[in-house]
């Protein structure tokens, strides 16, 4: 691997990286939300 | 341009680039790529229409919720489509960029993704929402990805009416979200989706060039020749207007949807006419095709709004 594919390698594995954990926390906080509503709610 | 190697032979960009991608990780918007994020505006437009126009009352956040697996749920399927069909599009050019036959995705990668992402709507919209919504939006996966991808889309010149059925799902699955129950309004939906696609994927087809009988894909115009698609459009067309207007008939909504739907019904058969009665000229600019391909979108956006509006009013108690 040349110097400019590691590069572009390492770059897209952080992008991609990135979203993933973006993605688990965004459903972290969605599964607490539904949760909560879950709980409060009566029927 | 070429690069020269040391033997003296030159290498192209493209055979670079594809030993590049190679060894590259997918970039992640290739993978948002993959879920048809043009197709899912629409599936959540009327998503949202059908959580709304639902008699009921839903928490944001678990409405919310229903309307992002309703997506989940396309853009998993779209991807499935897209891996099963990869070899179909290398050969169009509408289609030939796309992750797979681009080379810029492991086959296998898109499959596991549209499997992962179909499970998890499924799973999300029964946890939080309720298992029929989510038996719903299982079947309308399943609809897509395998009875309409796999099975018949390559067998049938009617594929787009079955396909259409598919595109019908989401604001049934909204409904359903909202009530629990399958009653005749949320069928309606679903019909009043499934008897437009046909007219509006058909005016589509007669003016745009497409490349499926290169690729054997069998789409009317193709096989059964423009005057059988000019009459097939017109058929459609008349069996959708009563359908847009039954919401209004059996008193599920009030007049504000039952003017615009007439209103709106009677333009679609009256841009349609010209449609089923011509034939095409040498040099011919498909006007009346275009035009009714571009009113057609109008069409479901401002029927579907005006189904949202008169509901809302009505739950507000602004109207009887």
């Amino acid at each position: 691997m040349t110097p400019e594919e590691e590069r572009e390698f390492l770059r897209r594995r952080k992008a991609r990286n990135w979203v993933v954990a973006g993605t688990l926390l965004f459903f972290v906080l969605l599964f607490y939300a539904i949760t909560i509503v879950r709980i409060g709610d009566p029927g | 341009m070429p690069a020269l190697l040391a033997d003296g032979t030159q290498m192209t960009m493209a055979s670079t680039a594809s030993q590049t991608t190679a060894t590259l990780p997918t970039e992640w918007r290739d993978f948002f790529t993959l879920t048809k994020p043009r197709v899912m505006t629409l599936v959540i437009f009327t998503a949202i229409c059908g959580v709304l126009a639902a008699p009921g009352t839903i928490h944001p956040v678990l409405g919310f919720t229903a309307i992002l697996a309703i997506a989940m749920g396309a853009g998993g399927s779209a991807a499935l489509n897209m891996w099963w069909e990869a070899d179909i599009d290398a050969g169009m050019k509408r289609t030939m960029s796309r992750p797979l036959p681009g080379g810029r995705m492991r086959r296998e990668d898109a499959r596991d993704f549209g499997i992962f992402l179909s499970a998890v709507s499924v799973g999300l919209m029964g946890v939080a929402i309720g298992w029929l919504a989510a038996a719903l939006l299982f079947g309308a996966i399943i609809y897509y990805a395998v009875i309409y991808t796999m099975w018949l889309k390559p067998r049938t010149p009617q594929n787009i009416v079955i396909g259409g059925g598919a595109g019908a799902f989401p604001p049934l699955i909204g409904w359903v979200a909202v009530t629990g129950e399958i009653t005749a309004m949320p069928i309606l939906l679903f019909a009043i989706i499934f008897f437009w696609t046909p007219p509006h994927f058909w005016a589509l087809a007669l003016f745009v060039q497409s490349d499926y009988a290169k690729v054997g894909i069998p789409m009317l115009p193709v096989v059964a020749g423009e005057k059988v698609t000019r009459r097939q459009i017109m058929i459609y067309t008349l069996l959708l207007a009563p359908i847009a207007i039954a919401p209004w008939y059996i008193g599920g909504t009030s007049w504000i949807y039952g003017s615009v739907a007439v209103v709106l019904s009677a333009l679609f058969v009256v841009l349609a006419m010209p449609v089923f009665t011509r034939m095409r000229a040498e040099t011919d600019a498909m006007t009346p095709e275009k035009a009714l391909f571009k009113f057609s979108i109008v069409y479901l956006f401002v029927l579907f709004a005006a189904l949202v509006a008169d509901r809302v009013a009505a739950y507000q108690g602004w109207i009887a």
